[in-house]
């Protein structure tokens, strides 16, 4: 089965002033699949999807070397706009972050800049069809006009990504979306990956290898700044081919 | 085991006394604080509040036609040049039949304030049927009688030292124990502009002064300083020369006053032509010192935004400033407010740059417009401190009441403010 690639980067070379924080990064990161970055802490496995949107370019000291490939175009090259990249990549934080205003302000921030409605009307049933993606609505329908931080650390999560795929985004990316959530929480979530990776390429930075095993399709491992093994994720837990990934995933390092 | 329990016990005694030490330290500085504001008040509200209130002196007023009227005829113009002085004085002199020296009627003449004359002048225009009638009036006593009758102690004094004589103090008891004094509230004070008579001159002149400065430097520094400060922390690149101008601002916060005033002085009076003294350019002298401290208040206020504001605004596809302007710096509006008011507040204090520019005439008009000469509370304080007329002292000392009663006014509303747009996240 040949997959359509989304995403595709060639040697990837990231610095943060003199120091190299990943080195030769290349990968395929199939359309419509959940693919998970795992790795030990500092492996660069955030810098990497980070540069996947150039939220990095808000860091001064930070330069990409390398090709970043998105629907056959090269993303840092000068001609791309990465307000217009962003539009069409949401992002998900480590910490949920939504703005100290209202749920319904949170998600109608993005197509409100974009222009991406044409009507009250018409924005309201935006926001209320992204709710309902991140299974938010049937919680929250009564409150939409309440701040969006009075609600509960997994409700903000799963308002980050209704805000995320307000914008309707091709590309999801997600950076430890779970790692201040309790574990129900995490499994709701777990299982709105699972829904969303039908109609978006989803990329998630994760901790937790067992999470990685049950949401994603395809799994990257890095150590230190490099790529060490990327693959089917049945088959990176299964029978991992380096011995580095081996160690990783039986617990002896990292 | 024991050993060891026993050393941290030993060092334990050690280490709760130097904390005891600590609190005691800090509770002997707020008292001692506290004690000296107390004293500063007391003694500037037990003066000040006697500049509130005004001696005034009953006269049965004869409206002598000989001397308002010689020709019969009602015309204004007679009216405004007759010598209401000697009508006063012949007035008063009823009161004391017994006076016929020249040097004692002189005296008797000065219990009544010099400004009087103009307001007889003016009632008698108005109300023309009064000529050849006598009214009993109230008559705003002069400053000298003001200050005897605030300050009884002054009574015991010898004569010499003492602003009246003997005499004129026999007058002054014989009045009163015929009810002919009053005090009431000094209405001067809260209309006038400063005078030389001590019991004519108000701040209302000074205070207009203080707010129209006060308004051009707001209007002149906020925008501005806002717009650096958000400049400097959000959007400019950072390299040598970012860092360069931070250094620079930072140290021009800490410029003395004073050297701004110099600096209004050559490059607005003296290049551009300003008016000197008016609120205009003493507003433009303070909106300079005031920038420094608005755009430092800004940026640290925009640095304590959570960053992860700024990545989900990013995130989303806004533009750096988008974020900066629909999230990051709504949320640094308390603290820019705060921060302006600290700066306005010391603004309104402000006396040594201003005296530069030449707010420190003595004017006697309240200003109307920005381009009018005009003085400013402090230095009106600063001014009256300097005249050596004995009722000027509480007059400062009112001054000071009010400059403090707007100062406290101005924090209060910066507390306000801060509370409504603190927005917790």
């Amino acid at each position: 089965m040949a997959e359509k690639i989304k995403i595709l980067t060639k040697k990837v070379n990231v610095f943060y002033g003199d120091k190299k924080a990943l080195d030769n990064i290349s990968v395929e990161i199939p359309d419509k699949k959940v693919t998970s970055l795992i790795g030990p802490s500092g492996c660069g496995k955030s810098t990497f999807i980070r540069c996947l949107n150039r939220m990095n370019d808000t860091i001064d000291i930070c330069r990409v070397e390398g090709k970043i490939i998105i629907d056959n175009e090269d993303i840092y090259s000068t001609e791309t706009d990465p307000v217009l990249l962003r539009a069409k990549i949401g992002m998900v934080f480590q910490k949920p972050n939504p703005f100290p205003k209202s749920i319904f302000e949170n998600v109608a921030y993005g197509p409100k800049i974009h222009g991406l409605s044409n009507s009250k009307d018409e924005l309201e049933e935006l926001v209320i069809k992204s709710l309902k993606k991140a299974g938010l609505f049937d919680e929250i329908k009564d409150r939409i006009n309440e701040p969006g931080t009075s609600l509960s650390g997994g409700q903000q999560q799963r308002l980050c990504i209704a805000r995320a795929i307000a914008i309707s985004p091709q590309i999801i990316l997600m950076d430890e979306p779970c790692s201040a959530l309790d574990p129900i929480a995490t499994a709701v979530i777990e299982e709105l990956i699972d829904e969303l990776a039908k109609n978006y390429t989803i990329v998630i930075v994760t901790h937790s290898m067992q999470q990685a095993a049950r949401v994603s399709q395809q799994t990257a491992f890095f150590h230190m700044g490099s790529l060490i093994e990327v693959g089917k994720t049945d088959q990176i837990f299964s029978t991992p081919k380096q011995k580095k990934t081996q160690d990783y995933i039986t617990g002896k390092i990292g | 085991m024991n050993n060891k329990l026993n050393k941290v016990k030993i060092s334990l005694v050690k280490r709760h006394n130097s904390e005891k030490l600590f609190r005691l330290y800090g509770l002997a500085g707020i008292i001692s604080a506290v004690l000296f504001l107390v004293i500063i008040l007391f003694s500037v509200i037990g003066q000040g509040q006697k500049a509130f209130f005004t001696t005034y002196i009953k006269v049965d007023v004869y409206f002598d036609s000989k001397i308002i009227d010689p020709n019969d005829e009602k015309k204004e113009k007679d009216i405004k040049f007759a010598n209401f002085k000697k009508i006063i004085t012949s007035s008063l002199n009823k009161k004391f039949p017994k006076i016929t020296e020249k040097k004692e009627i002189r005296e008797l003449s000065s219990f009544i304030s010099s400004s009087e004359e103009e307001k007889l002048m003016h009632f008698v225009i108005d109300n023309k049927d009064y000529i050849g009638q006598t009214k009993s009036m109230w008559l705003l006593a002069s400053s000298t009688i003001d200050v005897i009758i605030k300050n009884p102690d002054m009574e015991k004094i010898s004569e010499e030292d003492r602003l009246i004589s003997d005499k004129q103090l026999s007058w002054l008891d014989q009045m009163r124990s015929n009810n002919e004094l009053k005090k009431i509230f000094n209405k001067n004070l809260f209309t006038k502009a400063d005078s030389t008579e001590p019991e004519q001159a108000g701040i209302w002149g000074s205070l207009v002064g203080s707010f129209l400065t006060i308004f051009v430097t707001l209007i002149l520094s906020f925008p501005i300083a806002v717009s650096a400060g958000v400049f400097l922390e959000e959007l400019a690149p950072k390299n040598k020369f970012t860092e360069f101008l931070e250094v620079n601002i930072n140290n021009l916060a800490a410029v003395p006053s004073i050297i701004f005033g110099l600096l209004g002085l050559a490059i607005f009076l003296n290049i551009m032509h300003f008016p000197r003294s008016a609120p205009i350019v003493g507003g433009m002298v303070l909106a300079l010192m005031t920038l420094p401290t608005i755009i430092i208040a800004t940026r640290s206020s925009l640095k304590s935004v959570p960053p992860s504001i700024r990545e989900a605004a990013i995130g989303l596809g806004a533009t750096k400033f988008q974020s900066v302007i629909d999230h990051v710096l709504p949320l640094a509006i308390p603290g820019i407010m705060t921060g302006t008011i600290i700066g306005m507040s010391r603004a309104l204090g402000e006396s040594a740059p201003l005296l530069m520019i030449g707010m420190v005439a003595f004017i006697v008009d309240v200003p109307s417009s920005f381009l009018d000469a005009s003085t400013v509370l402090p230095v009106q304080i600063y001014l009256w401190k300097s005249t050596a007329a004995r009722g000027f002292v509480e007059l400062t000392a009112a001054g000071v009441i009010v400059l403090l009663v707007f100062l406290i006014l101005m924090n209060g509303l910066a507390v306000i403010i801060r509370q409504k747009f603190e927005k917790k996240w």
